[in-house]
């Protein structure tokens, strides 16, 4: 048999399509977080952790605003949602991880649902302003009833209650690999999402929410959808971060912590799957390494974010995306 | 006031002390404080490295306790520079390493990672408010690294932290309350009217003087709740009932002068007896507009601002390695006033650490729960250049220290000293006992 009548008998190898493409590259990128794990000092390694935990809020503020064109200041009271939902029974109730991780997430689904029901009565500016509010009057909330919720100072979620499925949270190799699995599962759930038909109707919206009306789209049920996938992410990673790094307080329900996750995504590339855990990862190492010789750190992270911007408005990832991989979801 | 979740003690596995080590322990740790005293035996303190203790910082130098911080800062600073010229800790000098935990307690626990992980530190140090003390508590207790507080939360006393977490410098806010009530039943009057900002430091005053004032025949007959948005004071004032004897106030942040402004314009010239806590007006200078009205009323303070009559020898010579005057404020800058009530935490608290080394023989970050031991071990501490703020009884068990309190009257806007409390007035039953938890 000659080498052409080989050639010819066998089929051609498909490329990759795009999709295809992009989920090996993220998949690669959580088996990449795996084995960091092992050659981390022992500082970084706790880092990244807790950058996987922030990471996982960011897509989730990622889902509404990247990808939907929904920009909320109130982020925060979804976050704090999941971190009360599952710190307040494990308290007050004694509870054990599981069901209260299990409460903390349903409180994430209440809370999304009922402030998106009535927030999505309102567009623009209008929304960002009512999202604040209403996570103002959460904050608020959380002061008020100080009984039980010990108000700003917060409560300690001992070491020895945050033992789940046998294993100990507050070791550092359990707490990675559990940020691990709770950033893998909200990278999948991003990506998979981005590229189900749901998804892209968000994108429409983003893009066009007239025309996707004018095509006969739900428009109003995509962006309630889009507001409890997005807060219910959001609530998972208040839940994770009181879990894994054993406190819980108001401050994580304040203003500040909504702005957060909208700097994030917009440093790594809002609308990109991968964008706010690089947003995460490169803001916190500015403000750890800027804060060691001045105070005025937050004015490097602000200068930062006006530079880029500037000069990479779709932001690190977004840029990547434009330059070199196209394909990048 | 439901309390949050206790810590789970382990009895039967605690590494205890025998009762002779005990005894030696705290002979040990009173004679090195004793030496703290005594600057000239501290030189000759063997040498066993030259390496310095390094001590990780845990600053506020922005948010809301940015001003807190600077004056945490001076203090640390001038506290290590005696101590280092004294032949440090072991003949180790101090070598202080800040870091800026923003006041944000998410960040106040990645300040501890740092120090434990990266900086490879002896302990952390140095934190005021409670919520950073409750967020970095827990990594502190899992990284095994001893973390001295400065925070007078009653956080520590109450059990909801762990054994590597310690306040031996400075009374918590539940001594410092009930401490006031004899005063004030006796002197002022026993109708109280109680105005406090709507969030934890608030309700630990409103809880804890109510009960307090009842043990002393008196009663909290209105308490009246601040919203921390709060900006005008104006509709509160008249649910402050007529009978009122005192009015108690522990109000917080930037609207303070908007709040003594506005109540003297309520109350005019003829107004109850006024009692309050200095933390209301801290690093504030008394001469500031608005505070006129606050003449003839009192406040507790931790540590008197004002240079008293019968100023200590050791209060003179801490104000002046400070670099504060005898107004309170800094030797150079009159405007720059101190926050004189607290900071003498951190002067104490480092000379416990040298105490605490030198009685445990500390050599390394291996000798942590060596360390933890030790202070635990101590008990009474002498009114000296290491505790110029006044004698202490520090409770092992309870992992806090409890001391003498004050409390001054306006004259001329300065503050004058009327009243020091006991140590006994400041006690209360243990809530926890941390050294039968294991490290």
């Amino acid at each position: 048999m000659s080498v052409s009548e080989t050639n010819a008998t066998r089929p051609a190898a498909k490329p990759l399509t795009n999709v295809k493409k992009s989920l090996y590259f993220h998949v690669g990128l959580i088996g990449v977080l795996f084995l960091l794990q092992f050659i981390l000092p022992a500082y970084h390694h706790g880092n990244l952790a807790r950058i996987m935990v922030l990471a996982s809020y960011a897509m989730g503020y990622n889902i509404l605003f990247g990808y939907t064109g929904l920009l909320s200041l109130g982020h925060a009271m979804f976050f704090a949602a999941g971190m009360y939902g599952m710190g307040l029974p494990m308290a007050h109730l004694g509870w054990t991880p599981e069901p209260a991780l299990v409460a903390g997430f349903v409180a994430g689904i209440v809370v999304s649902a009922s402030i998106g029901f009535l927030a999505l009565r309102t567009s623009g500016v209008s929304f960002m302003i009512v999202t604040l509010m209403f996570a103002q009057a959460g904050f608020l909330t959380i002061l008020y009833f100080g009984e039980w919720t010990r108000g700003d100072e917060g409560f300690v979620i001992q070491q020895a209650e945050r033992v789940m499925a046998g294993f100990d949270l507050s070791q550092p190799a359990n707490r990675y690999n559990a940020a691990l699995i709770l950033f893998s599962l909200c990278l999948i759930f991003t990506l998979k999402l981005v590229h189900s038909r749901f998804g892209r109707v968000m994108i429409a919206i983003r893009e066009n929410e007239e025309r996707t009306q004018m095509l006969g789209y739900d428009v109003h049920f995509h962006k309630w959808m889009a507001v409890i996938m997005s807060g219910t992410m959001a609530a998972l990673a208040g839940a994770a971060y009181a879990l894994l790094f054993g406190y819980a307080g108001a401050t994580f329900a304040s203003v500040q912590y909504s702005i957060f996750p909208l700097l994030w995504v917009l440093l790594g590339g809002a609308g990109t799957a991968l964008g706010p855990f690089i947003g995460t990862l490169f803001m916190f190492y500015l403000i750890d390494l800027s804060s060691s010789f001045t105070t005025a750190y937050m004015l490097i992270a602000g200068l930062a974010l006006v530079l880029l911007t500037l000069f990479l408005p779709q932001g690190l990832v977004g840029e990547l995306r434009r330059r070199v991989m196209p394909w990048l979801t | 006031m439901t309390k949050t979740s206790k810590p789970i003690l382990k009895p039967l596995l605690t590494p205890r002390l025998t009762g002779r080590r005990q005894v030696l322990k705290g002979a040990a740790a009173s004679l090195a404080l004793g030496a703290v005293s005594m600057p000239l035996m501290g030189r000759y303190a063997q040498t066993q490295s030259a390496e310095p203790i390094k001590i990780g910082f845990q600053v506020h130098r922005t948010g809301i306790g940015a001003a807190y911080g600077r004056w945490y800062d001076r203090t640390t600073m001038a506290a290590v520079d005696k101590i280092n010229s004294e032949g440090g800790i072991n003949g180790r000098p101090i070598e202080i390493i800040a870091e800026d935990d923003g006041t944000d307690p998410k960040r106040g626990a990645e300040v501890v990672e740092k120090f434990a992980t990266q900086h490879n530190a002896d302990l952390a140090f140095g934190t005021l408010f409670s919520h950073v003390v409750y967020g970095s508590a827990p990594r502190a207790g899992e990284l095994k690294i001893p973390y001295f507080v400065v925070s007078e939360g009653h956080h520590v006393a109450s059990g909801a932290l762990n054994r590597y977490t310690l306040q031996p410098g400075i009374t918590d806010v539940k001594s410092q309350v009930q401490a006031m009530a004899p005063f004030v039943a006796d002197n002022l009057g026993k109708k109280v009217t109680m105005v406090y900002p709507d969030f934890a430091f608030g309700h630990d005053h409103r809880d804890y003087f109510s009960a307090a004032i009842e043990a002393q025949g008196g009663k909290v007959i209105e308490k009246i709740a601040i919203p921390p948005t709060e900006t005008s004071f104006t509709k509160y004032f008249p649910k402050i009932p007529r009978d009122t004897e005192v009015i108690y106030h522990v109000m917080v942040g930037p609207a303070v002068l908007t709040f003594v402004k506005e109540m003297g314009e309520f109350f005019g010239s003829s107004r109850p007896e006024i009692f309050g806590f200095i933390d209301s007006l801290e690093a504030t200078d008394l001469s500031s507009p608005g505070l006129e009205f606050l003449e003839g009323t009192y406040f507790w303070e931790g540590n008197p601002r004002y240079a008293q009559a019968n100023q200590s020898e050791y209060d003179k010579a801490y104000r002046a390695a400070v670099g504060v005057d005898a107004n309170g404020a800094s030797v150079s800058d009159t405007k720059d006033v101190s926050t004189y009530a607290h900071m003498f935490g951190c002067w104490e608290t480092l000379h416990i650490v040298k105490a605490g080394m030198e009685a445990s023989g500390y050599s390394g970050t291996g000798d942590r729960a060596k360390l933890i031991e030790a202070v635990e071990a101590m008990t009474d501490m002498p009114h000296s250049h290491a505790h110029p703020q006044g004698a202490k009884r520090f409770n092992g068990k309870t992992h806090q220290t409890f001391g003498h309190q004050y409390i001054t009257r306006v004259n001329n806007s300065r503050l004058d000293l009327v009243h020091t409390t006991s140590i006994e007035d400041t006690l209360y039953p243990d809530e926890v006992d941390y050294t039968k938890q294991s490290f």
